[in-house]
């Protein structure tokens, strides 16, 4: 059974005050996301990535389709009690402590009493905020709302998480202990779905991505494909800032950066590019096959759009 | 009752407590001791109505400014600030959210309420330096208030539901106002005729009846309310409160969270 089925769902919103018109949000979309796989689901801003979220939690209703959430309806709350959710920039009641909030969430979750303390202590611990149990949020950071966003997500150990851009307001050292989070909940068994625009963290945690722009969905795949294309050419990198002649004759772009220089040029012509950087007693420091990078990838599927717009105009 | 809304009302009352709503009994406890002083200077023979009206005035006005003003923003602060999403996110509800809600008002404004009739018997003690009988009829009055006051939650919750705080609190003062003249508008209804007279009854039907729950006067000249007047009352303030709450969640459970 899938984690989540998403079924042609669409939505269009009435926009205007006097004259409506509709206006699509998100045109049928239909995906699936397996159990204990890590899923991004990408796209630009405005792409209609939150929006999907939303009917998938039950905040919007379709216009259209339908989506099922190990194997029950999304407004089901037996499904609920069993999915933990991380909104985009969360808000919380900032009269209460992290503490607090962890508590009335465990109780709306159905956590019994008696695991609560235990299960709350756990979670501060495991997002950094052990010492901050005591503190108001209106006191936080935007990165440790960030964090007690994720602790309230996942409280109740649910089977399916879903996180909208968890990586915004987080500094380097935030991101990294987030994705660290998101592989440890991938190795529990968990499914996890997130949006993001940041194509770094999708390429280093997710199993498989979908890409979204303008409502519409342009394309899925398993990120180590994805990434692995070998387009037929390497990448040469040299200490030193001399460029040889014959390198250049073979089409190399090259670029000095510092002392170093990298080129790029067709892997029939490796050889022969080793061959003139030894002749010149410059010091190789790596030959690596180009892959198509996960941005490639993105870049890709948005240009459709793009092409075609500019056609229009 | 679903522990759900039970667990939803207590973060409300805890919301109201630590938004320090409750400081408004400060400045009622400053107008009751005041008003005591001043009146038995100044009176002779009625500091007990005086007592009686004024205390139980500022508990109707204070408790329908903390109504109006808590009760608008308690469904439409929650969608701005977005934390609704962590709440239905969790097997709740729509109408658990706003049931849970209505109660967390209603709590507050009853144990706001109450530490106000402490107030006015504080007050009273304080000018008459006895209790008497009739004094057990302020309390029928207190109920009668505590009964506007689900009324105007229920109100304000059912404007919140779909529309802008502003708006929200001006529909439900407006309509509060009107029903305090709900019998002179039932009296309007009965002569006229045609539309006008069926828009003038549909209006007085649908306007909260304020009028019938007000007894501060008849109370404060030491007049008794009958039981049947308690009973009427009692269902007709239960049945304009759930018709409203009914309302909001009606509103709620077709309502885009955008």
């Amino acid at each position: 059974m899938p984690a989540i089925e998403i079924l042609d769902l669409e939505k269009t919103y009435s926009v205007g005050f006097w004259r409506k018109r509709p206006k699509c949000a998100l045109k049928p979309l239909r995906l699936t996301v397996e159990e204990g796989e890590i899923f991004g689901f990408l796209g630009p801003n405005g792409a209609g990535k939150t929006t999907t979220l939303k009917m998938l939690m039950g905040l919007v209703f379709p216009s259209g389709g339908s989506a099922r959430i190990l194997g029950m309806d999304v407004n089901d709350p037996g499904m609920k009690a069993q999915i933990g959710f991380l909104p985009e920039q969360p808000y919380f009641y900032d009269y209460l402590t992290a503490c607090e909030l962890l508590e009335y969430y465990g109780q709306l979750s159905g956590v019994a009493a008696k695991e609560r303390t235990r299960k709350i202590s756990e979670m501060l611990q495991r997002v950094g905020l052990r010492d901050a149990g005591a503190v108001p949020l209106r006191k936080f950071s935007k990165g440790m709302l960030q964090r007690v966003g994720i602790a309230q997500a996942i409280l109740h150990d649910p089977r399916v998480v879903f996180f909208d851009e968890p990586m915004s307001g987080l500094d380097p050292m935030g991101r990294r202990e987030v994705r660290d989070l998101m592989q440890q909940l991938k190795n529990e068994g968990k499914t996890v779905f997130f949006s993001t625009h940041i194509l770094a963290d999708a390429e280093a945690l997710c199993d498989r991505v979908a890409i979204i722009h303008h409502g519409e969905l342009r394309g899925v795949g398993v990120v180590a494909d994805l990434t692995s294309s070998v387009h037929g050419q390497v990448e040469l990198v040299w200490q030193g800032t001399l460029v040889p002649a014959s390198l250049r004759a073979l089409g190399a772009e090259c670029h000095v950066t510092g002392d170093t220089v990298r080129a790029v040029l067709s892997e029939a012509n490796q050889d022969t590019a080793i061959e003139a950087l030894r002749r010149e007693r410059l010091r190789l420091i790596s030959v690596t096959p180009v892959r198509t990078s996960l941005e490639d990838y993105f870049l890709q599927k948005l240009q459709p759009a793009e092409a075609s717009a500019g056609a229009r105009a | 009752m679903s522990a759900r809304i039970v667990y939803i009302a207590l973060n409300t009352f805890r919301e109201a407590v630590r938004d320090r709503v409750l400081y408004n009994l400060i400045l009622f406890a400053l107008l009751m001791s005041g008003a005591s002083i001043l009146v038995g200077q100044i009176s002779i023979g009625i500091e007990r109505l005086v007592v009686i009206n004024l205390g139980l005035t500022a508990v109707s006005l204070f408790g329908m400014v903390i109504a109006i003003f808590i009760g608008i923003g308690l469904v439409s602060k929650e969608i701005e600030k977005r934390t609704l999403y962590t709440v239905l996110s969790r097997p709740v509800r729509r109408w658990e959210f706003i049931v849970g809600k209505f109660f967390g008002l209603a709590g507050t404004l009853a144990v706001n309420t109450f530490f106000m009739a402490l107030g006015v018997f504080g007050a009273l003690l304080y000018v008459s330096r006895h209790f008497e009988k009739q004094d057990g009829w302020v309390l029928v009055a207190l109920y009668f208030i505590i009964l506007q006051f689900l009324i105007l939650t229920a109100l304000t919750l059912f404007f919140s539901s779909f529309s802008s705080p502003l708006l929200s609190a001006v529909f439900a003062f407006s309509l509060f106002v009107i029903g305090s003249f709900a019998e002179d508008l039932r009296g309007f209804a009965g002569m006229t005729h045609g539309i006008m007279g069926w828009l003038a009854t549909g209006a007085a039907y649908l306007v909260p009846n304020c009028s019938a729950l007000n007894v501060i006067n008849s109370v404060a000249h030491a007049q008794p309310v009958s039981g049947q007047l308690i009973l009427y009352n009692s269902a007709y303030a239960l049945m304009y409160t759930t018709m409203a709450v009914c309302g909001a969640v009606l509103v709620f459970e077709h309502r885009n969270l955008k």
